[in-house]
């Protein structure tokens, strides 16, 4: 079995792929060896009357074109007809689309104004000009998808393409005729001649293959087909069952109206006293400082929770308050000036008195219990207790 | 060898002297009949000679960091042209004694009552304006000096030292090059609408100042050419290079220009828009549209195909029209700050530009007496001679 397709590999390796020239001469062509002398031979080529030539070079030789006599092509004609065709497309795309199709007021400026149209008239005239020159390049220049040029698999191309200088002499030229030919190619200086036939299927003969039946029918059944399968699966497919399940549940939308309750509503307020998870209602909201003196602080004083406290105050206090609790802020003059927490009446306070404040607010600084969790609170009133005990040390707390 | 030391023919100076002469007594009479205006002319005329030396020096320094050997054999119309730059130590004095008819920020009485000059105070007074002014021109004529030290001795002694320490200069002087320009751009052209700002005024003057230095770079040696100063080596290839990069530069500046008014136009505020009112209102409007079509619409259509480029007749029509286009530019950056209704334009405009031309001439002719007009020494000439594209 293995030994079977080995055969076979080695046929198709073996296989001769070259394909059978007709008896009809397409060109003669001829070698030289440095630029120079390729540049000499087109030159003289162009003086002999010869004008169906041409030079195969393995890398650009500067000043061919003018030795060859050749004029200017198309490319950058081209390239401006498309150009502008891009410009003008792209003024009555913006014109036609924001001053008449869909006005918009934007910024007080009139619907349609050449600043702002400038920069995609100039993406579309590049955009433009570039792909015709690149398509009509590949197209009429290249004559795609003609691929099989009889100049291919010969001697004289290969040479040319590793580091030889190569000149052809087509045979459609007027003056063509193969003994003179190839007497003038050797009097230049031309060697290894080489009579060039056409394939015996000539290319410039058969119809371009674009317009065959058959690929024509193939590329309209892959577009249909294509076309066919994702209409269905976007359109039906995607809602067959189970890929329906998430779109059919029951569920209320927004601003939908309720055929249940009497009052209309979909959406439904919690039961009264209903508490979030982990929450601890506090009592004292709103009362004033004097009742909270009792408050005890829950949480022990070890160095993570006032690492806790200091983060915390660094964040939510510090803005106002300094990051000593001097009242020097950051915010300093933007609001009135927060007092110091080191005054003798925040020292004399109980915990619970700077925790009601921090939770229930005073004067102008607002109840901060929505941004920081209970216990967070508590360990900041930890923190400023350090603070003041750093700013107002005592004999012991220096051993 | 062929090239060495031909002297330009008398024609020259009689043409420049003539044009510089003339310019200069049109000048005085303008002077004298309207100081203000004639100050405003000045300045327009000054920042145009500014364009090509300075343009032209930034030309040497790019073609010695990007190793550029094209243009090498041009290198000494571009050092010519660079040395106006001495030169306008001299030319600046009219400047600075005349401040006070052109900044309206070196009147106190003007600043005390003005909440955005006071602010601006610290940078746009008549002592700093005069430091800067001096420290940029100085910056200029030092790194002047030195490359085209180095350059004119290699004639002489050809070894490739000189090159290399060129190389060095010019990849320092590059950025202090855009820097000081700015700087320059801002002071003598900008604070004459002290509370106007954009920030891309350096830039805008830098890409015209490229096209004022090609331009006359290009104008210079197609007339070189045309009278046989330059090496018969020289070839179309050259003349092409330097119309594609003429017209690279012009679209270059109309991309600024353009970017400069997109932004201002779409955010709308205040204090940049109304420059452009000024500027599209009454007979500026006209100036206005001009310049797109004489600096940009028109260059860019007729430069476009490669056949003007390899043409020298076309080549120096679209070199001269450059310049001129550059020398409106400036006008119509500088004299709405003269009369913000009307632009002005009569006799007393005239002696400018031709004393400026004068000064261009006169200074190359004496340039072009003691030095070769090739570099005759530099070990890229060789290769830049058999420039192909």
């Amino acid at each position: 079995m293995i030994g079977k397709i080995k055969n076979k590999l080695k046929e198709v390796n073996n296989r001769n792929l070259e394909q059978k020239r007709s008896d009809e001469l397409y060109a003669i062509g001829a070698l030289f060896d440095t630029p120079d002398e390729i540049m000499d031979a087109a030159g003289k080529t162009t003086e002999a009357g010869y004008e169906e030539f041409d030079v195969n070079t393995p890398y650009p030789v500067h000043g061919m074109d003018q030795a060859m006599k050749l004029k200017n092509t198309m490319v950058g004609k081209t390239t401006f007809i498309f150009g502008f065709l891009g410009t003008t497309a792209a003024l009555l795309m913006i014109g036609w689309m924001s001053g008449i199709d869909y006005q918009n007021i934007i910024g007080g400026k009139p619907f349609f104004a050449i600043p702002p149209a400038i920069p995609i008239t100039f993406e579309l005239t590049v955009l433009l000009g570039g792909l015709a020159t690149a398509g009509l390049m590949l197209t009429l220049f290249n004559r795609l998808p003609w691929i099989n040029n009889p100049l291919h698999d010969t001697n004289y191309i290969k040479q040319t393409a590793s580091d030889k200088f190569g000149l052809v002499i087509y045979a459609k030229d007027k003056n063509f005729n193969i003994a003179t030919v190839e007497g003038f190619l050797q009097s230049i200086g031309g060697k290894s001649i080489e009579k060039i036939n056409f394939f015996e299927v000539r290319e410039d003969r058969v119809r371009t293959p674009i317009f065959d039946f058959k690929f024509i029918a193939l590329l309209a059944v892959v577009t249909v087909v294509t076309a066919v399968t994702a209409y269905g699966i976007l359109r039906y497919v995607l809602f067959l069952p189970p890929f329906d399940f998430m779109w059919k549940q029951e569920k209320v939308l927004p601003q939908e109206k309720s055929t249940f309750f009497a009052d209309g509503f979909s959406m439904r307020p919690p039961v009264e006293g209903t508490v979030s998870r982990g929450y601890i209602p506090y009592e004292y909201q709103g009362l004033p400082d004097s009742v909270v003196t009792l408050l005890a602080n829950p949480l022990p004083i070890n160095a993570e929770v006032l690492a806790k406290g200091k983060q915390r105050f660094d964040t939510y206090c510090s803005p106002c308050h300094g990051y000593y609790g001097e009242g020097d802020s950051r915010l300093r003059g933007q609001f009135p000036n927060p007092p110091s927490l080191h005054t003798d009446k925040v020292r004399q306070w109980a915990d619970g008195n700077i925790y009601h404040v921090i939770t229930n607010g005073q004067n102008v600084m607002s109840s901060y219990a929505k941004q920081i969790s209970r216990d967070d609170r508590w360990a900041i009133v930890h923190y400023i207790r350090a603070l003041q005990r750093a700013l107002n040390a005592k004999d012991e707390d220096l051993n | 060898m062929e090239f060495h030391n031909k002297a330009l023919p008398g024609k020259v100076s009689r043409i420049g002297f003539g044009l510089l002469i003339t310019g200069l007594i049109l000048m005085v009479a303008a002077f004298a009949l309207d100081y203000r205006r004639a100050m405003f002319d000045y300045l327009t005329m000054f920042m145009w000679l500014l364009s090509l030396g300075l343009g032209s020096l930034g030309l040497i320094a790019l073609e010695y960091i990007s190793g550029a050997t094209w243009s090498t054999p041009f290198r000494r119309v571009s050092e010519f042209l660079a040395s106006l730059l001495p030169v306008m130590f001299l030319l600046v004095i009219p400047v600075v004694v005349g401040m006070k008819e052109l900044f309206v920020w070196t009147d106190p009485q003007v600043v005390k009552s003005d909440a955005v000059l006071q602010g601006k105070e610290p940078y746009l007074n008549t002592t700093f304006f005069i430091a800067r002014a001096a420290i940029c021109l100085l910056i200029w004529v030092v790194f002047y000096f030195f490359l085209v030290r180095n350059s004119q001795k290699q004639d002489s002694e050809s070894i490739p030292q000189y090159t290399k320490s060129n190389i060095r200069l010019s990849a320092i002087f590059t950025p202090i090059f855009m820097v000081t320009l700015t700087i320059i751009a801002i002071d003598f052209m900008m604070s004459l609408f002290p509370h106007w700002y954009s920030t891309i005024y350096g830039v805008y003057y830098f890409s015209g100042t490229l096209v004022a230095a090609y331009s006359a770079l290009t104008l210079i040696s197609v007339l070189l050419k045309e009278g046989n100063y330059l090496s018969s080596r020289i070839n179309n290839d050259h003349f092409y290079s330097m119309g594609m990069l003429m017209f690279a530069f012009n679209i270059f500046w109309a991309y600024i220009a353009f970017s400069q008014l997109l932004l201002q136009w779409y955010a709308d505020i205040p204090e940049e828009t109304f420059w452009y009112i000024i500027i599209w209102e009454h007979s500026w409007k006209v100036v206005s549209i001009a310049l797109f079509l004489v600096h940009f619409a028109i260059p860019f259509l007729v430069l476009m195909p490669r056949s003007v480029k390899t043409n020298l007749k076309k080549l120096k029509f679209m070199a001269i029209w450059m310049l001129v286009a550059h020398y409106l530019d400036l006008y119509w950056l500088i004299m709405p700050a003269y009369d913000h209704h009307s632009a002005v334009f009569g006799w007393q405009e005239i002696g400018f530009p031709l004393f400026a031309v004068g000064v261009v001439i006169v200074i190359f002719k004496m340039k072009a007496r003691k030095t070769n007009i090739i570099p005759v020494g530099d070990p890229k000439l060789e290769s830049g001679f058999n420039f192909h594209l």
